[in-house]
């Protein structure tokens, strides 16, 4: 055995014991080295490849600060930065607030609660490409049915893909749509731990709907609304899949869509470079984390455990 | 009194009557916008070109012109496309429940030196956008020679942090007794997991199943990367190169998007209780 030398230093350490130690390593084996293998080191050869310039077939030399200098004076990306921060500024509180109306509407006992809810998660269980599609034909400035709709109440509809001024509120509206599903269940599911009992006294006492949704609802669904917050969050920074869908390489939108992991995957797998690649998502990693640190600090004024 | 009460309890019910016309009301709005973006694809996807860019649109077409469908197929081997997704899914679910469920229950239950680390190993995973290990994955990919095969596809995805965190937390919500009761009749530790604690879990592996299922479904980035090669590619990124060939056809965009999510919605549509359960736990747990 291999704990024979630790177990005659130390403290007799009886056999069940060691029986035990054996099976949590056998138990954790393959989670730990598939984790190591595929998460665990990569995250750090990622860092390493931010310093190198990788040249054809895997040949990688050192270039020290060079991709960072170049990110930090490289137009795209500073826009892309941009980009990415308006995204998550306009998706993550509509789809928060928006989930959570259609969740308290839906939490509580009347006819069709299971049919709305089934509507309302369709867009996830949806392929992003086929999600792309269908609202890029939607969007078509000749023949898509939202301009001609606008147009019966003489609205005349904006280019909504090629009009860079236009393009990523189209993208917005989008990621809207296909989380609020999603959040919806999870606060659905948050609204059902809330007491009964709680809104019973609160009718006794006479306080209004809007008043109880405040006082009761608001602070008790908080964890759960911290929860949906930093992960809608997380997956806003994210998004790609998307604005590769929507915007062509050609479209001239491209520029004030793009975000920092479209960048990311143009330079790491379409050009090639990716050592730029790496610096690229080593940038989002950075801006992430000081996201979550911000949110961790300000979640002391508003969830209450 | 008796009357007061009685009158009260009419008004209050013409109120909730009244809310609950409201409530439908603005609920179904909202469900038209869901699922209107769904019907335009299926009308869209029965339609002739020259019928789909008529205006003002015709919403039902005349005549179901269901050869969209098959020059879709001819264009894309959709059938290798089922394939191909059904052995990455299988492959990701059976990989991460239960290499997820062994790691989750020994960290829940079980005391051994460096538990704790492993465990912080875990949580680091989760914390860190997943683009990170992206390159260095690929690479790893190329060197074992395995791009454009379908064990790239599960590669990623064979164990999971986030399950064995959510399995964890679920084993440690079970009551111990069972165990020491197992404990005294002589069962092994393996056993005990085995035959006592994985069947208790199965609410929970289910939740992990679905989730695991539906994001390896939605996955574009990763089976863009790895599978270029046509016969290789799944769903969602043989879908999205349909894209680049034909991007005006609309009728034909629609009938592929349609066969393309297809099989996801009937299972969700079927088992919607699970999923949404499943959604609400692996949320819950956190």
């Amino acid at each position: 055995m291999t704990f024979d030398g630790k177990s005659t230093t130390k403290k007799k350490i009886s056999k069940s014991t060691l029986n035990e130690w054996m099976w949590g390593y056998i138990m954790i084996l393959p989670t730990f080295i598939g984790l190591m293998v595929l998460n665990i080191i990569p995250a750090i050869q990622t860092l390493i490849l931010s310093f190198q310039k990788s040249g054809s077939f895997g040949k990688s030399t050192w270039t020290g600060l060079d991709n960072y200098k170049k990110l930090f004076q490289d137009p795209n990306v500073l826009q892309a930065t941009y980009n990415t921060f308006k995204y998550a500024i306009l998706v993550v509180p509509a789809t928060a607030i928006i989930s959570l109306v259609v969740a308290v509407l839906l939490n509580k006992k009347m006819k069709g609660v299971s049919v709305y809810r089934t509507i309302y998660f369709l867009p996830m269980v949806a392929a992003p490409a086929a999600i792309a599609m269908v609202w890029r034909w939607l969007y078509n400035s000749e023949y898509g049915l939202i301009n001609y709709t606008l147009s019966l109440v003489g609205i005349k509809g904006p280019n909504w893909i090629a009009d860079p001024n236009v393009a990523l509120i189209s993208i917005v509206i989008i990621g809207i749509w296909s989380t609020i599903g999603y959040n919806m269940i999870l606060l659905l599911a948050g609204l059902q731990e809330i007491p009964r009992d709680y809104y019973e006294a609160a009718n006794i006492d006479g306080a209004s709907p809007i008043r109880q949704f405040f006082k009761i609802t608001i602070p008790l669904v908080s964890p759960t609304m911290f929860f949906v917050v930093v992960t809608s969050i997380m997956s806003a920074f994210q998004v790609f899949d998307v604005i590769f869908m929507l915007i062509d390489q050609g479209n001239p939108a491209i520029e004030k869509t793009q975000s920092l992991v479209y960048l990311f995957y143009k330079h790491s797998f379409i050009l090639n470079d990716k050592g730029y690649g790496a610096a690229i998502i080593m940038l989002l990693l950075a801006i992430i984390m000081v996201v979550t640190v911000i949110q961790v600090k300000l979640q002391k004024k508003w969830v209450n455990y | 009194m008796g009357k007061l009460l009685t009158e009260g309890s009419v008004s209050m019910k013409i109120i909730s009557t009244k809310r609950n016309t409201l409530t439908h009301v603005v609920l179904i709005i909202g469900a038209i916008i869901m699922i209107v973006p769904f019907l335009w694809m299926v009308l869209t996807s029965i339609k002739t070109l020259g019928e789909s860019i008529q205006m003002p649109p015709k919403i039902i077409p005349s005549q179901i012109y269901s050869e969209n469908y098959s020059a879709v197929m001819k264009i894309l081997p959709f059938a290798q496309f089922y394939i191909n997704t059904i052995l990455m899914i299988v492959g990701r679910v059976v990989g991460s429940v239960l290499f997820s469920a062994m790691a989750a229950y020994a960290c829940a239950r079980l005391k051994f030196p460096g538990k704790n680390a492993f465990f912080g190993l875990v949580l680091f995973q989760m914390m860190i956008p997943g683009q990170l290990f992206i390159i260095p994955q690929f690479l790893i990919v190329q060197k074992l020679g395995l791009l454009n095969t379908v064990s790239a596809l599960i590669i990623p995805g064979i164990v999971s942090a986030f399950g064995t965190f959510l399995l964890r937390q679920f084993f440690m919500g079970l009551p111990k007794d069972l165990e020491e009761a197992a404990k005294l009749d002589g069962c092994t530790i393996w056993q005990t997991f085995y035959k006592i604690m994985l069947p208790l879990a199965r609410s929970g592996m289910i939740a992990l199943g679905i989730f695991t299922a539906l994001f390896a479904f939605k996955d574009l980035m990763w089976p863009l990367i790895v599978n270029m090669s046509i016969d290789k590619m799944t769903l969602a990124s043989g879908l999205a190169s349909l894209q680049g060939q034909f991007s005006t056809n609309y009728p034909q965009l629609m009938a592929g998007s349609l066969l393309a999510i297809w099989p996801m919605l009937l299972v969700f549509i079927i088992f919607q209780k699970k999923f949404i359960e499943g959604i609400a736990t692996s949320g819950g747990k956190l």
